[in-house]
C-alpha cells in the first residue's frame, strides 16, 4: 500500500465512521455533545496511552470510550440538579476534562509521543508508518485497520438498531411507549459516538473530528428528508471532503486535517446556497414568487371580504402600500390564473374562479384551528 | 518555599495576565450564561483562529492591537454564520455553532501550517494561541491586555443597565424602543475581546470554561446581577492568579489548564455548598422532610389502629405496628424511639401508646389527610380510589392557613370521601407545631 | 361561504362615530406570515381610546402574534398599523407591554423592584442609572399591585401570580396611555385575578386604554368593553354587546362545543355584558 493510499484511506474511513453517529447527533439536536465528548475523551486518551504505549489499541479504545460515557453522564447530572442550564453544563464539563487530558500531557512531556499538536491536528502524514506485523507479515497501516473495525461496527450499530434509532429520534416518547427503551438507545448512540472519536483522533484529532461528526450530517440534511438517504449523503459528503481535503493540502502542504475540516465547510456552504430545495438560492426564488402568490390570493380575499368585486388598479398601490412593480407583478400573475378579470377603465373584477377561491380560504380559516390541538 | 515568587520577576506579569483575563471573561460570561448563549463563546473563541493567523499573514506583526482586530473580524463572522444557518436553514443552534466551530478552526491550522512555511523567523509562538502561552507574558503585553480590560469593563458598566433588559426581557426592550440587535450585536463584540484577551493565556480551546465556569459558580452564591458581574470576575481573577502561582511553582505545569481546573473546583464546591442554591443544603432539607414524614406517618398508624374501636390510646406493639407501616421492625423501632424522645409516645411494658399531645398530632395530620382526599374528590372531582397517595404526600405540607381555607371551601365536613370520619382537632393545640427536628 | 359573521357595522366608522378623535391603535390589511405560513390574514379594525380590549381566539388564531406585530417585535407582511395616527414607531413613548410571563427565565438574578424598574429604563434613556425618583415610582406601581413588601424578593421565590403582578407594575411604571398585555390572566390565582381586573377598570377611569390578549371566554363580558376576534381572519371587533354573539363566537371557535356552552352560560348569567 502506497503512504498516499493508506492516508486517503483513513481519511476516507474516519469520515465515514463519523458520518454515521454524526447523523443521528445531528438530527438529534446532540451537535455540541458531540463536540464535548471528541474533547473530553482525552484525558482517557492520555491514561490509556500511559498503560499501552499505543494509539489505536483495543484497549485503549475501549477505555478512553468509557469517558466520552462519563462526560455524557456528568452533563446530564449537572442539569439534572437545575443550577445549570444544560448549554452551561456542557460548556462546563468538557473544557475541565480536556484541561486534565493537557495537563496529564504535560506531566509526561517527553516520555510518549503524544504531544500537544498532535492533540489538536493529529497526525494522519505518519499514519502509514503505523504497521500491523503479525508473524513477519505487513498487514499494512494499523490506523486503516482500526478504523475500518470502528467503521464496520457503527454500521452494524445502525443496521441492527435501525428501528429503534429512528423512533428514538424522532419521538422520543413514542419509543418509551413501545419498550424501545430510548435511555439505552441513547448511551449506546453516546458510546459509539466516543468509540469513534477515540479511533479518529491519530489522523485528525481531537478538535477536528467534530467537523467530520457535524458538518456532512448538516450537508446531507439540507438535501433531504429520508433518513437512509441522509446517512447516505452524509458518508459521500465526508468522503468527497475527506478526499478533496487531502488534495487541497498536498497541494500547498498545509495541515491535512486542517484542510479537511475547511472542506467540508466548503462542501456545507455549497450546499446551503444551492441545495435544490433548502439551499439559499432556492428559497430567494420560491419566496419571491410565493409572496406574489401571497399578496394576489390577499388580494382576491379582500375583495371578497369587503365586498368589493371592483378596485381600480390604480388604487392597488395607494390601499396596500405596495410598490407600483409589485402590484403590477400581482395583477399579472392573478390574471394568469384567471381569477380577475380587467375591464376596459382598468379595473379588477374578481371572477367566479375567485370567489370560488376566496369561499376555500373561509374553509382553511377554520379547518386549521380545528387542527390544532 | 515561596522564593519561586521572588526568584521569577517574570512570574508577576503572568499573575497579572490572569487576573485580568479572569475579570473580563468572568464578567461577560455571565451575560452569556444568563442569556442561554454559553457555547456561543466557545464557537467565537475557536472562529477568532483564523483571523488571528491572517492579520498576521497580511502585517507580519504579533502586537495584540493587529490579532485583535482580526480575531473580531473573524469571530463575529463566525457568529453571522450562526445567525445565518439557524435562520436561513433547516439545522438547529447545535449543528450551527459546531460546524462554525469546527470549520473556522479548521481554517485557522490550514493556516497557522501556511504561517509554519514562511520563512520568516518571526512565526514563532502563534500555535501558542491554541493553548495560551502565559508563561511567556511581558510587560507590554499587560499593558494591552489592561488597556483592554479597561475599555471592556467600561463598555459593560456604561450599558449595563441595557445589557441587563437584553438578557432577562429582550423583547420588552424592543417594544420600548431600544435597539436590541445593535446591544446584541455589541455584546458579541465585547465576549470577542474578552476572547482575545484569553487567547493569550489559556488559548482558543480553553476558553470556553474561563467564560461560563465563573458565571455558573457565582450564580450560585448571589440573587443580584450586579453581584453575580462582580464574583464571577473575583472568582475568574482568583483562579488566574492560583493557576499563574501553581505553574510556576512546579515544572512543567501549563498555565492554562491548571486556571480551567481552578476554576472548575470553585465551580463544583459553590453548585455543592452555596447557602439557599447549594445541592448538599437540599439535600439536608429533603431529609429533613423525610424524617417529619415518618414520624408523621406512624403517628397516624397509631390514630387509624384506634379507629375502629375508638380506643386511640390503647398501647401497641412493635410488630403491630411494624405490620401496619410495612416495614421491618427495627427501623419501626427507631421511629417509635424518636417520637418517644419528642413526647408523642409513651412507652407501657414494652408496648406505646401516644400521649395527649401526640393524639392531637395524630388527628390533626388525619384530617390534614382527609380534608384534603374530600377536597380532590369534590372541587377536582377526581376519582375516590385516586387521591390517597395525594393525600399522603399533602397530609404533611399542609399550613394551618391552607388548612383554614379547605374548611371554608368544603364547609367544614364530617366524613371524607371513602366515609371514613374527618376527626376534629382541638383548635387550641392546632397551631403548635410538635415536631422536635 | 362559512356562516357569515354578524360584524356590528365596519368597525372603522363605528369608532369614528363614537369619538371624532383618532382612534388609538388602528390596523389596516394586517397580513403576518412567518416563512409562508400565514398567521394573520388581512385583518382590518380600529379601536377606541379609553376602552378595555380583549383579543380572543382559539390556540394559534394569531392572537400574541396580532400584538406583537402591532408593537413592531414581528415583521408584517402585508398591512400597515397606526397608533393615536401615527406609526407605533414613534409612539413607543406612550406604550406599555406586558409580555407572556413565561417568555422570560423567572430564575434570573435579580429582585421585583428591579424588573419594575425596567418599566422605566425607556424614560431614562440611554447609559444614565435609575435614581431616587424612579426608585420611588417603582415602589409605588409595586404598591399598587399589592407587592411592595416583596420588593426585594428574588423574582424566582414569587409565586405565578406575584410574576404576573411584577409585570403589571412595570407595566403601570411605563406610565402609558396605551397598554398591551399578552394573556395577563394566564395561570394566575383569585386573588391576583381580581387585583389585575381591579386595575384594569382603573386604567379605564384614567382613560388608559388596554388591549389585552385573553382566553377565558367566560369572563370576557366582565372584564372588558370591547372585543376582537381572531382566528386567521378578523371575525369581528366592536363592543362586547354587540359583537361578543353566539354567532360570532361559533365562527371563531368553529365547533368547540364546551368552550360555547360556556360562554353561553357566561351570557345568561350576567343578562349581558357589562357596559
Amino acid at each position: 500500500m502506497t503512504p498516499e493510499l493508506a492516508i486517503i484511506l483513513t481519511a476516507c474511513l474516519t469520515a465515514t465512521a463519523c458520518a454515521i453517529v454524526g447523523t443521528f447527533l445531528v438530527l438529534r439536536k446532540m451537535a455540541l455533545i458531540g463536540d464535548a465528548i471528541s474533547h473530553a475523551v482525552l484525558p482517557g486518551i492520555v491514561i490509556a496511552f500511559f498503560f499501552t504505549h499505543s494509539l489505536n489499541s483495543l484497549p485503549m479504545l475501549i477505555g478512553a470510550s468509557l469517558f466520552g460515557l462519563v462526560t455524557v453522564a456528568l452533563i446530564e447530572a449537572l442539569s439534572r440538579t437545575r443550577r445549570v442550564a444544560e448549554d452551561s453544563a456542557i460548556g462546563v464539563v468538557f473544557p475541565a476534562l480536556f484541561a486534565l487530558g493537557v495537563l496529564l500531557i504535560s506531566q509526561r512531556a517527553g516520555q510518549i509521543h503524544l504531544d500537544t499538536d498532535c492533540v489538536l491536528y493529529g497526525d494522519i502524514a505518519w499514519v502509514p508508518f503505523n504497521t500491523i506485523v503479525v508473524g513477519g507479515v505487513n498487514l499494512g497501516p494499523r490506523s486503516v485497520w482500526v478504523l475500518g473495525a470502528v467503521t464496520l461496527a457503527n454500521l452494524l450499530f445502525v443496521l441492527v438498531f435501525w428501528k429503534e434509532l429512528k423512533i428514538s429520534t424522532f419521538d422520543p416518547e413514542l419509543a418509551a411507549a413501545l419498550g424501545l427503551a430510548p435511555v439505552l438507545i441513547q448511551y449506546l448512540l453516546m458510546g459509539a459516538v466516543s468509540v469513534t472519536t477515540v479511533a479518529a483522533f491519530e489522523s485528525v484529532g481531537a478538535i477536528l473530528v467534530v467537523a467530520m461528526l457535524i458538518v456532512p450530517a448538516a450537508t446531507a440534511y439540507l438535501f433531504t428528508d429520508r433518513l437512509w438517504l441522509m446517512l447516505t449523503l452524509a458518508i459521500v459528503f465526508g468522503v468527497l471532503a475527506a478526499v478533496s481535503g487531502y488534495f487541497f493540502a498536498r497541494a500547498f502542504d498545509f495541515s491535512i486535517a486542517g484542510a479537511m475540516a475547511l472542506a467540508v465547510g466548503v462542501w456545507f456552504t455549497l450546499a446551503w446556497l444551492f441545495a435544490p430545495r433548502h439551499g439559499v438560492v432556492a428559497q430567494l426564488v420560491w419566496r419571491a414568487r410565493l409572496s406574489v402568490r401571497f399578496a394576489g390570493e390577499l388580494l382576491v380575499a379582500h375583495m371578497a371580504d369587503r365586498n368589493e368585486p371592483s378596485l381600480p388598479v390604480r388604487a392597488l398601490a395607494g390601499h396596500f402600500r405596495w410598490r407600483e412593480w409589485f402590484g403590477r407583478l400581482v395583477v399579472r400573475d392573478l390574471l394568469r390564473r384567471q381569477l380577475v378579470r380587467l375591464d376596459k377603465a382598468e379595473v379588477l373584477l374578481l371572477t367566479e374562479t375567485g370567489r370560488q377561491l376566496a369561499r376555500e380560504f373561509g374553509r382553511e380559516a377554520s379547518a386549521a384551528n380545528s387542527h390544532d390541538r | 518555599m515561596w522564593s519561586f515568587l521572588t526568584d521569577n520577576p517574570n512570574l508577576w506579569y503572568v499573575m497579572g495576565g490572569c487576573a485580568i483575563l479572569g475579570v473580563a471573561s468572568g464578567a461577560l460570561g455571565c451575560f452569556a450564561v444568563l442569556r442561554r448563549q454559553s457555547l456561543l463563546g466557545d464557537a467565537l473563541a475557536h472562529a477568532a483562529l483564523p483571523g488571528i493567523c491572517l492579520a498576521f499573514l497580511l502585517t507580519g506583526s504579533k502586537s495584540p492591537g493587529v490579532m485583535l482586530v482580526g480575531a473580531l473580524a473573524s469571530s463575529l463572522l463566525g457568529a453571522l454564520f450562526i445567525l445565518g444557518i439557524v435562520r436561513g436553514t433547516r439545522l438547529k443552534e447545535d449543528s450551527a455553532i459546531g460546524i462554525v466551530l469546527s470549520v473556522f478552526f479548521g481554517g485557522g491550522i490550514v493556516l497557522l501550517t501556511a504561517i509554519q512555511h514562511r520563512p520568516t523567523a518571526a512565526q514563532a509562538g502563534l500555535d501558542k494561541f491554541l493553548f495560551g502561552y502565559a508563561a511567556s507574558l511581558v510587560p507590554r503585553d499587560l499593558e494591552v491586555l489592561g488597556m483592554l480590560t479597561l475599555a471592556v469593563l467600561a463598555v459593560l458598566a456604561l450599558f449595563y443597565k441595557e445589557f441587563k433588559l437584553l438578557a432577562f426581557d429582550r423583547e420588552f426592550g424592543a417594544a420600548m424602543g431600544f435597539p436590541m440587535r445593535t446591544l446584541e450585536v455589541l455584546l458579541t463584540a465585547l465576549v470577542v475581546v474578552a476572547v482575545v484577551i484569553g487567547l493569550q493565556t489559556v488559548g482558543v480551546v480553553l476558553m470556553a470554561a474561563m467564560l461560563i465556569t465563573p458565571a455558573v459558580a457565582a450564580r450560585q452564591w448571589t440573587h443580584s446581577l450586579g453581584l453575580m458581574v462582580t464574583l464571577a470576575a473575583l472568582i475568574g481573577a482568583g483562579c488566574g492568579v492560583t493557576g499563574a502561582v501553581l505553574s510556576g511553582a512546579g515544572r512543567n505545569i501549563p498555565t492554562g489548564p491548571v486556571i480551567v481546573l481552578a476554576v472548575t473546583l470553585v465551580m463544583l464546591f459553590s453548585i455543592a455548598m452555596a447557602p439557599r442554591r447549594g445541592l448538599v443544603w437540599s439535600w439536608v432539607r429533603l431529609w429533613r422532610h423525610r424524617k417529619k414524614v415518618r414520624l408523621e406517618n406512624l403517628l397516624a398508624d397509631f390514630y387509624r389502629l384506634g379507629e375502629p374501636q375508638q380506643d386511640w390510646k390503647r398501647a401497641r406493639t412493635l410488630p403491630a405496628l411494624a405490620i401496619v407501616r410495612g416495614q421491618p421492625p427495627a427501623r419501626v423501632a427507631r421511629t417509635v424511639a424518636q417520637l418517644e424522645r419528642s413526647g408523642l409516645l409513651a412507652s407501657e411494658n414494652g408496648q406505646w401508646r401516644l400521649t395527649d399531645t401526640g393524639l392531637e398530632q395524630a388527628r390533626r395530620i388525619l384530617r390534614n389527610h382527609r380534608l384534603w382526599e374530600m377536597f380532590l374528590s369534590r372541587r377536582l372531582e377526581l376519582a375516590a380510589d385516586h387521591i390517597h397517595r395525594d393525600a399522603e404526600e399533602m397530609e404533611h405540607a399542609l399550613s394551618p392557613a391552607i388548612v383554614a381555607e379547605l374548611e371554608r371551601l368544603l364547609g367544614q365536613p364530617a366524613m371524607d370521601p371513602h366515609h371514613k370520619p374527618i376527626p376534629v382537632v382541638n383548635p387550641k393545640s392546632e397551631a403548635s407545631n410538635p415536631q422536635s427536628s | 361561504m362559512t356562516p357569515t359573521p354578524q360584524t356590528a357595522t365596519p368597525p372603522t366608522s363605528t369608532a369614528a362615530a363614537q369619538r371624532p378623535s383618532t382612534p388609538a391603535v388602528e390596523v389596516h390589511d394586517f397580513t403576518v406570515a412567518y416563512h409562508t405560513k400565514p398567521v394573520l390574514w388581512d385583518v382590518d379594525f380600529a379601536l377606541p381610546e379609553g376602552k378595555l380590549v380583549a383579543i380572543i381566539g382559539p390556540n394559534g388564531a394569531g392572537k400574541s402574534t396580532m400584538l406583537k406585530a402591532i408593537l413592531g417585535l414581528v415583521p408584517v407582511s402585508a398591512g400597515w398599523v397606526e397608533i393615536f395616527g401615527k406609526p407605533a414607531r414613534e409612539q413607543r413613548s406612550i406604550i406599555g407591554y406586558v409580555p407572556q410571563r413565561e417568555s422570560v427565565d423567572w430564575d434570573f438574578p435579580t429582585n421585583a423592584l428591579d424588573v419594575v424598574l425596567m418599566g422605566l429604563y425607556g424614560r431614562v434613556g440611554w447609559i444614565r442609572r435609575p435614581g431616587r425618583h424612579e426608585r420611588e415610582k417603582a415602589m409605588a406601581a409595586l404598591a399598587h399591585v399589592g407587592m411592595a413588601d416583596y420588593a426585594r424578593r428574588q423574582i424566582s421565590q414569587l409565586s405565578g401570580g406575584q410574576q404576573q403582578r411584577v409585570f403589571l407594575a412595570r407595566a403601570l411604571a411605563q406610565e402609558a396611555r396605551l397598554y398591551f398585555m399578552d394573556e395577563p390572566f394566564a395561570g394566575v390565582d383569585a386573588t391576583t385575578e381580581r387585583a389585575i381586573a381591579g386595575l384594569l377598570r382603573e386604567l379605564r377611569e384614567r382613560g388608559r386604554t388596554v388591549i389585552a390578549v385573553h382566553h377565558d371566554l367566560q369572563t370576557v363580558p366582565q372584564y372588558f368593553d370591547w372585543v376582537v376576534m381572531l382566528n386567521l381572519r378578523l371575525v369581528a371587533a366592536g363592543p362586547v354587546e354587540k359583537v361578543f354573539t353566539a354567532d360570532n363566537l361559533h365562527a371563531t371557535y368553529g365547533g368547540r362545543l364546551q368552550v360555547l356552552t360556556q360562554a353561553a352560560e357566561s351570557l345568561l348569567k350576567k343578562g349581558g355584558p357589562t357596559g
